[in-house]
């Protein structure tokens, strides 16, 4: 090791140093965490709304001044220099002291709100009450710890989006795209509900382009409630919930792949993308971590339609008089959309379906149907052997606590900026199975340009070892790829190409280029 | 079983066993001096550049070899024994084969300059080579200053990597114009300024004389034939590669450059077989060289020779010609054959575009009385190696690409389009009314119907 190593940027290029600017930006960026970590420790700031502008406007103009003093007088092009060599980005020191303290605000902001300043019932003091003047601008509510962590979640996409956009400005797919997450982000998730709060103070809470099953909470009782109470505004929201997961999404993703959420709508991606980025190597590439994540993420897929049916039956009727929806249809319902999908892979696209996933999805289905069953077994509110109620803790804490933030996030400079994506978003895993089954998208390879070099599978965020097909020359189809993008802007050789054409041949390996030159005719008559 | 050897674990030897593990249960035994496992030879500069570490440039998993029963083994082969089928390993063990298949690679290329042994003097082509340079040049402070010299692909490549630890870098290229052996002048001339761009003093025309010795044995400055002396701690020698055969010396294998062997790969010796950098055809195919160092057509005749290991005898025949490479941040590849403008041949024709601001360029090359369409480079425009392809076979007319260009686009989504600037250009080049035409999903993928 030499002392290199112990260079702390995110940005710089060790062996290279960082330049006296950069220096200053991080101590500017800092000095604005500072003024949070004040307020966490109940020092009074007078006027909280300048120190709270003050304080976010560190953080991002330090950024900022950071990525353009590290980017903006260089060739445009792949900026990796040094990635490997950095401590932050290389799970070297400085990466754990990141994770850990990540990991700890996670824990501290789901199971020990009262150290931001939460106070039960009460006037919340703090980091909370710092957020005040900002939501009371918003909704017209003060502010909650939920709040403080969208508003420096939008903060961080922000900062890091421009960071991102300076990185990657030769590539316009990149551009765009981190464009894309950051109105999302801003628009959908932060600003919008919080106005809608001040429009209609019953409505829900509700980030519209955050879709069940990743949003597990969205039909639970107390919602539907609010959506009913809400009248028209609120029967409207509900309808989209449904048609965004049933029939929006599967449109969409059929069309473009499930990059038009994961890496262009969605906030666990836009964070990955942005904030993410310097990680996305880390990933872990190996046949075995592919075996893990397809087992983990369809289990949670199972894991989430469990809960929901359990959580939406439980508070369903019995009697068709009062409300068309029973218990009855509902599951009904449920046990024939289930079986319909079910059957359409095993018919229709079997081939397509290695050994283990064909065990995997006629396991998940006997599963799913002996529970449901089982209801006309059990008395009420005991569905699923379980109390519904406990279902849906376990699931809160468990994937939506543990899961996507604690482990997703907060360790992002160990295990790379997509655990969650990869392992964990039930959401993902359905678009995923689309992708790979009726989807127009696919990167193609080009041709044998191939060189093996392995950027793109390094690269991958997603740890899909791209390689492995283009050299090949197969097109990638993979359910988990996100679309981002990067395997193709790193290849040295212009070999990848994200697009959407016909489903026919989507895969198809590429002989006549690869090798020796086949007789071509031969070749099309054997494909016939 | 029958026992295949293969000597060398690069592209070549290692895709002849692995599509001979495809096809048969064949005994196969690589033998590397080199590493342990198979590497992509052309990535090692990205590991020094911190882009990936070396683990990353290993294309398959290490478990990969046991699972396929490839035997693996390291070793230095230091003699052949056609007659008795054997191999000597480090000069004491010996080990019979039933079929040998040489795919040793290349050695950097040295002159015979005075000095080129000293400490700090290197080539870029092995493992062994990285990790000198990790000694020569681990950053600025001790490496001030590096001269390389060659101006082909490695001779950039290095000058990139050095240039990311931000050592000044020194570029001695003999020719006028970098590389314009191979490109035509305008693309040449693109390439010169982001050399320059890049930081890199370029030295055009200029001729390494000596490497100066400090006295304890290690490098201390070069001169040139243009009189200058540039004091430097490290010196990279990239002026081309030739065939790595030196073991192969009393073997009578024949050789000349390389290992001199048929279109099926077979040498004068029954059962022993060369392919990639260090063979060399009797007759060049086409085009090519006889000795053709390039990724690709390494790993085509590894194929190739699978299938005649395989009791299926089977040609070489390479295809159309294609290649790609990266000069800093320009990306290059080219389809068919386009020749440097010192190396135009009677019959050919060049048509060439620049855009008037970023370092973008094609050059397509076309029959002058036929317009038949023969060959194209494009630089920072990344095209679709099929569609070139079946251009190539159908033996399409260069107004018919010019229309078609938009299909061949292989750049990513969004990016800007520069084919009506292109065609337009052509239009007034050759005094023809093209239109273009839209991409067109249908003509694109029509091979896959």
């Amino acid at each position: 090791m030499n002392t290199y190593d112990r260079n702390m940027s995110l940005t710089g290029q060790p062996p290279k140093n960082v330049s006296a600017g950069q220096k200053w930006a991080t101590l500017l960026g800092l000095a604005g965490l500072f003024i949070l970590l004040l307020a966490v420790f109940n020092i009074k700031l007078p006027g909280k709304g300048w120190w709270l502008a003050l304080s976010l406007g560190l953080i991002f103009g330090a950024t900022y001044w950071y990525s353009k003093m590290a980017y903006a007088n260089k060739e445009k092009g792949i900026k990796n220099d040094g990635v490997w060599f950095k401590s932050i980005s290389s799970r070297g020191f400085w990466a754990w002291v990141a994770g850990i303290a990540f990991t700890g605000f996670y824990i501290i902001l789901y199971f020990f709100p009262e150290y931001l300043g939460l106070v039960q019932g009460g006037q919340s003091k703090g980091l909370i009450s710092l957020f005040d003047p900002l939501s009371k601008m918003l909704s017209g509510n003060a502010a909650s710890q939920w709040f403080v962590y969208g508003t420096l979640y939008t903060v961080a996409i922000l900062a890091f989006g421009v960071k991102f956009i300076w990185k990657y400005r030769h590539n316009r797919y990149e551009v765009i795209r981190t464009f894309s997450v950051m109105f999302f982000q801003t628009a959908f998730a932060f600003i919008i509900p919080e106005i809608m709060a001040r429009l209609n103070g019953n409505l829900p809470y509700y980030d519209l382009k955050n879709i069940w099953p990743l949003n597990y909470y969205n039909f639970e009782r107390y919602r539907i409630n609010a959506f009913i109470d809400a009248g028209d505004i609120g029967l409207a929201m509900l309808i989209f919930g449904v048609l965004s997961i049933f029939v929006i999404t599967p449109i969409l993703t059929y069309k473009y792949g499930k990059r038009w959420y994961c890496s262009w709508v969605c906030g666990c991606g836009g964070l990955a993308e942005t904030a993410g980025d310097p990680f996305r190597h880390l990933s872990d590439k190996s046949l075995s971590a592919w075996k893990v994540e397809r087992w983990v993420v369809h289990s949670v897929v199972v894991f989430v339609t469990l809960m929901t049916t359990a959580v939406i039956y439980s508070y369903l009727g019995n009697d068709t008089s009062k409300y068309w929806l029973t218990k009855g249809t509902f599951l009904g319902g449920v046990t024939a959309l289930i079986t319909l999908v079910f059957l359409w892979a095993m018919i229709f696209k079997r081939k397509q379906l290695k050994q283990d996933a064909q065990y995997g999805a006629i396991g998940y289905f006997v599963v799913i149907i002996a529970l449901i069953s089982m209801h006309y077994f059990s008395g009420d509110g005991n569905i699923f052997l379980f109390k519904s109620e406990s279902l849906r803790k376990s699931y809160g804490f468990l994937i939506g606590s543990v899961f996507s933030g604690v482990i997703g996030t907060g360790f992002y400079p160990i295990f790379g900026n997509r655990v969650w994506c990869r392992f964990g978003c039930p959401m993902a895993a359905i678009m995923g199975f689309q992708q790979r089954l009726f989807s127009r998208f696919r990167i193609t390879t080009n041709g044998g340009q191939c060189i093996s070099c392995g950027n793109c599978s390094t690269y991958c965020e997603m740890g899909i070892d791209v390689r492995a097909y283009a050299q090949k020359g197969e097109n990638i189809v993979r359910s988990s790829c996100v679309g981002c993008g990067i395997c193709s802007a790193v290849c040295p050789r212009g070999v990848l190409k994200l697009e959407n054409g016909p489903l026919q041949g989507r895969i198809k390996p590429n002989d006549v280029l690869l090798g020796n030159d086949v007789n071509l005719m031969e070749l099309v008559n054997e494909s016939q | 079983m029958e026992n295949i050897i293969i000597i060398g674990n690069g592209i070549s030897g290692i895709t002849a066993a692995r599509h001979i593990r495809k096809l048969s249960d064949k005994r196969i035994i690589v033998i590397s001096a080199e590493t342990d496992h198979f590497f992509s030879r052309t990535a090692l500069m990205y590991v020094y550049m911190g882009h990936m570490q070396f683990d990353h440039i290993k294309p398959y998993e290490d478990w990969f070899w046991e699972k396929n029963s490839i035997e693996l083994m390291r070793a230095f082969v230091t003699k052949v024994n056609p007659e008795a089928k054997e191999i000597t390993l480090d000069t004491i063990r010996t080990l019979k084969y039933d079929k040998l298949i040489i795919a040793t690679g290349s050695k950097p290329n040295k002159f015979g300059w005075p000095g080129q042994d000293l400490h700090g003097v290197q080539g870029l082509y092995s493992k062994q080579d990285l990790d000198l340079l990790e000694v020569n040049a681990p950053n600025r402070d001790i490496c001030q200053r590096a001269v390389i010299v060659g101006g082909g692909l490695i001779g950039i490549e290095l000058a990139e990597m050095l240039r990311s630890r931000d050592i000044p870098v020194t570029f001695l290229v003999r020719e006028d114009s970098f590389w314009d052996g191979v490109l035509p002048n305008g693309e040449s001339a693109m390439i010169n300024e982001h050399i320059l761009e890049h930081h890199i003093d370029l030295k055009l025309k200029t001729n390494l004389v000596e490497i100066i010795d400090d006295g304890h044995g290690k490098v201390k400055a070069v001169t040139t034939d243009q009189g200058q002396t540039i004091p430097c701690d490290m010196v990279g020698l990239t002026p081309g590669v030739s065939p790595n055969i030196d073991f192969l010396k009393d073997s009578g294998i024949e050789l000349g450059r390389g290992v001199k062997v048929n279109r099926f790969l077979e040498t004068n010796k029954p059962d022993v077989y060369a392919i990639g950098d260090c063979a060399e055809q009797h007759e060049p195919i086409g085009n090519r060289r006889p000795i053709e160092a390039v990724w690709y057509t390494g790993r085509m005749m590894g194929e190739t020779l699978a299938q005649t290991i395989c009791n299926n005898r089977t040609e070489y025949r390479p295809g159309h010609w294609f290649n790609s490479a990266k000069f800093l941040d320009i990306e290059y590849q080219t389809y068919g054959w386009v020749f440097s403008t010192k190396g135009m041949q009677e019959y050919e024709t060049q048509f060439h575009w620049r855009h008037p601001n970023e370092k973008i360029c094609i050059t397509v090359s076309y029959h002058k009385e036929s317009g038949k369409f023969l060959g194209i480079n494009t630089f920072g425009i990344r095209m679709r190696h099929e569609v070139f392809d079946r251009w190539l076979s159908e033996g399409a007319h260069v107004h018919d690409v010019m229309t078609h260009l938009a299909d061949a686009n292989f750049d990513p989504e969004f990016y800007a389009h520069y084919e009506a600037d292109i065609t337009a250009a052509f239009n007034r080049h050759a005094g023809v009314q093209l239109k273009v035409h839209k991409a067109s999903m249908k003509s694109i993928f029509q091979h896959q119907s």
